[in-house]
């Protein structure tokens, strides 16, 4: 079965979504990246939407559900790159994605991630002093 | 108003919902709808198409192109499913009998011009949306 691949960055963990996926797809994406998290103990998750051309409610609760399920695995969700046209389709639907982050574009997106994975370990280096 | 061109597409499988938003997107792409247009529409018809799947058992869906005097794409989704009992309970915003958002129907109503939908208990539904251009 074909799959989206999932590269480690360092702390992070980076997904560019470059087909249109069919819902299996996306689930199977779904369960990869929760088990990479645990796995690679990663601090940040960065998926690239760039190039998809919709979003529909079903694959607008996959992003939901994997920026809930790492948050649980104490990991960061951003989401970059959505296109306008995408954008303003989602909010019609009726979708505002709860819960995810997002960026302009992944530059942005990882400015984001190293910020808030930062500020994690500044709040635990205050606790222990 | 003259239709101009129609075809019908399978909606049985998973993978025919991938193949509905790429036939959607060619057809909308010629007949010349904005960016915007094109994502709505097709946006709309992957929600339609998935519940002719999931709820409905799979179906089929109509593809016309509409000329004169206005231009627009009109797409229709059939089944033979169990039908919706209660239409107007389905198009609210978060009812789902299934387990999804339940944003499908009403929102894909929001994302085209004419939205029109048929269904009776036993028989199946047929729902049929306008976007023009």
């Amino acid at each position: 079965m074909e799959k989206i691949p999932i590269l480690k960055m360092g702390e992070f963990l980076l997904v560019t979504i470059q087909v249109d996926m069919h819902d299996r797809l996306a689930m199977a994406l779904q369960d990869d990246l929760t088990r990479m998290i645990s796995q690679t103990e990663a601090r940040g998750v960065l998926i690239d939407i760039s190039t998809l051309e919709i979003v529909d409610s079903f694959i607008g609760r996959m992003l939901s559900n994997i920026a809930g399920m790492s948050r649980i695995l104490d990991a960061e969700t951003v989401v970059v790159g959505m296109q306008p046209a995408v954008a303003i389709t989602l909010v019609e639907l009726g979708l505002s994605l709860p819960g995810v982050r997002t960026a302009l574009n992944v530059d942005a997106g990882m400015d984001l991630l190293r910020h808030s994975v930062d500020g994690t370990s500044e709040t635990y280096g205050h606790r222990l002093h | 108003m003259a239709i101009v061109s129609t075809e019908t597409v399978p909606v049985r499988t998973e993978p025919d919902v991938v193949a509905v938003r790429r036939r959607v997107r060619e057809v909308a792409a010629q007949l010349g709808l904005s960016l915007v247009d094109q994502t709505k529409v097709i946006t709309a018809a992957s929600e339609l198409a998935r519940n002719t799947i999931i709820y409905g058992g799979g179906g089929s869906m109509q593809v016309e192109t509409l000329n004169g005097p206005r231009t627009g794409l009109r797409l229709t989704f059939e089944d033979k499913g169990p039908g919706i009992p209660d239409i107007e309970l389905a198009l609210r915003d978060g009812f789902t009998t299934g387990s999804g958002l339940g944003l499908g129907l009403g929102g894909s109503k929001r994302l085209v011009n004419e939205f029109e939908i048929f269904s009776r208990p036993g028989e199946g539904t047929r729902i049929t949306i306008t976007r023009w251009k």
